[in-house]
């Protein structure tokens, strides 16, 4: 393999792992507030994608417009879904939880069927995106270097909310402890609810990015994309945020490697992601940055 | 400021608080004394509002606050630092300041009231940007005073402030109750040291198995015979 194809399968499993990265930072903030694996949030990344193609082809909205708009609407919707399924439950048993997020997660499907219908739709994508650009003996699309690039910005954004504003220090500290936090005057149930929108906001960022680099829109693409990123936020370490930027990277970045260096298990692609999850879940199952499990003496 | 009338609680079952009433009158040091179990934190917990009372009311200035939410308790002036210090390991000790602060959006008055802290503590100022969990337990219960202080509370209530500390800081935690409440800070305090807690109560509630058994000024009950053997050791 010659090192221009080298850098062009590194551009993209950056692009890949960048598209896991933000949709398993929603799944291990939520976890790490709640202990919820929240199963319906691969089906928050597909409405994201859908919304923004409604807008761009419906509404005739500047993408720019339809962006911005899709990544409300949807954090809204996931803050609806922890409204209605998550927050009457929070007293109950963590599987009825469970349950009902896989509920969510097919009745979200079923309502995309309904609403979008299930005929897969084509994207319509901005034409420099896709215009190859080459440099020396490297094809690159824009879309490989652009996609990396926002991801991270997103990131950035993240990390200073939750590190550097009143906010963030109300999610970090119900993470751990949510009656100290309350007997502090944290409101629990609205930084619950801005967890569930900013996590909701980044699938919907990943969706649309997901959908102009694989430019099609189906109710079930949320599916694998959505176990991908939950397979990365173990392998991360479930409840750590650079845990799940780093588990994305490396998954989506294995991914692409193991089909440009193995063509011929090119089938096997997706079944290497869950060969993963039971690896991670037999030898380190609090993942690469994942809180030790300590006796508390 | 505070007052109780027949209080009632149910924890999963159990009957915890049958019936108490009392009275914290503003800028006094009241003190609720009695064994494990007798329903000292129930009575804090339902105060602060992370449990709900059967029956009975709890009001702050004559405003019903049985029914708010807790982070609405702090707003309406009422902070606890509660058993077992519960400071937050993984955040340093100014974050754990800070989240006292949370409810406030006053900047002047939370910088004026870290310095107050820091003078009072000064030793948490030196580890400000120490992990929480790195602290002794001493040092963590001052964190656990000051980040109650943070909110700026009109009513400041310290459940078991002494648990766990060694005698000679047990000095020092009771020395600065007074300060604090000579800034004018009214002070509901649960204890088990009950010698040291009556002798800078104004006034004391003896509890027992849910029921309020005896009360009185700090003085009375340290010289009243059934408390010196009940809880004095003779």
């Amino acid at each position: 393999m010659s090192l221009a194809m080298f850098v062009q399968h590194l551009l993209n499993g950056l692009t890949l792992g960048s598209l896991y990265a933000l949709i398993a930072i929603g799944y291990t903030m939520v976890y790490g507030i709640l202990r919820l694996i929240n199963f319906a949030h691969g089906e928050i990344f597909m409405l994201g994608a859908y919304f923004v193609f409604w807008g761009v082809t419906l509404f005739r909205l500047p993408w720019f417009i339809a962006v911005i708009g899709a990544i409300v609407v949807t954090s809204f919707a996931g803050i609806i879904v922890d409204r209605v399924a998550y927050k009457p439950l929070r007293n109950a048993p963590r599987i009825s939880a469970l349950i009902s997020a896989i509920g969510v997660s097919f009745f979200l499907q079923n309502f995309a069927i309904v609403v979008f219908s299930a005929i897969p739709r084509e994207v319509q994508r901005p034409a420099w995106l896709v215009k190859v650009i080459i440099v020396g003996k490297v094809r690159i699309l824009p879309l490989t270097l652009v996609v990396p690039a926002l991801s991270f910005v997103l990131m950035m954004g993240l990390l200073y909310v939750v590190y550097k504003t009143k906010p963030g220090l109300g999610m970090r500290a119900i993470s751990r402890d949510i009656e100290t936090s309350r007997l502090m005057g944290v409101p629990v149930n609205r930084i619950i609810a801005l967890t569930f929108g900013m996590g909701s906001a980044l699938a919907a960022a990943s969706g649309i990015m997901w959908a102009l680099r694989y430019p099609q829109l189906q109710p079930v693409m949320g599916v694998i994309p959505g176990f991908k990123a939950f397979i990365a936020a173990v392998f991360g370490g479930i409840g750590s945020i650079q845990g799940a930027v780093i588990g994305g990277l490396i998954l989506g970045l294995m991914e692409i490697m193991i089909v440009a260096f193995m063509p011929s298990l090119a089938g096997f692609r997706d079944a290497f992601a869950f060969i993963l999850l039971i690896i991670i879940l037999l030898i380190m199952p609090t993942g690469l940055m994942g809180e030790k499990l300590e006796d508390k003496v | 400021m505070l007052s109780i009338k027949d209080l009632h609680v149910h924890y999963g079952g159990i009957h915890a608080i049958k019936g108490i009433s009392l009275e914290v009158p503003r800028g006094k040091v009241v003190t609720l004394i009695g064994a494990n179990g007798a329903g000292k934190s129930s009575t804090l917990r339902a105060i602060a509002g992370i449990v709900k009372k059967s029956s009975g009311s709890i009001e702050l200035e004559g405003r019903e606050i049985s029914g708010l939410a807790p982070e609405d308790i702090v707003k309406s002036g009422i902070m606890m630092a509660p058993e077992g210090r519960k400071i937050l390991p993984h955040l340093t000790v100014l974050e754990n300041l800070m989240l006292g602060a949370f409810s406030r959006n006053d900047p002047g008055g939370i910088d004026r009231d870290l310095a107050w802290v820091y003078e009072l503590f000064p030793r948490l100022k030196e580890r400000a940007w120490q992990k929480g969990g790195t602290l002794s337990g001493g040092e963590q219960q001052m964190l656990a005073v000051g980040r109650a202080l943070m909110g700026s509370p009109s009513l400041l209530m310290l459940d078991e402030p002494s648990l766990g500390l060694a005698p000679i800081l047990v000095k020092d935690v009771f020395d600065i109750i007074q300060a604090i409440n000579n800034e004018g800070k009214t002070v509901l305090l649960v204890e088990q040291n009950a010698y040291a807690a009556l002798k800078i109560a104004d006034a004391a509630y003896v509890l027992e198995v849910g029921r309020i058994v005896l009360s009185g000024t700090g003085k009375q009950l340290l010289n009243d015979p059934k408390v010196r053997e009940a809880y004095l050791g003779g």
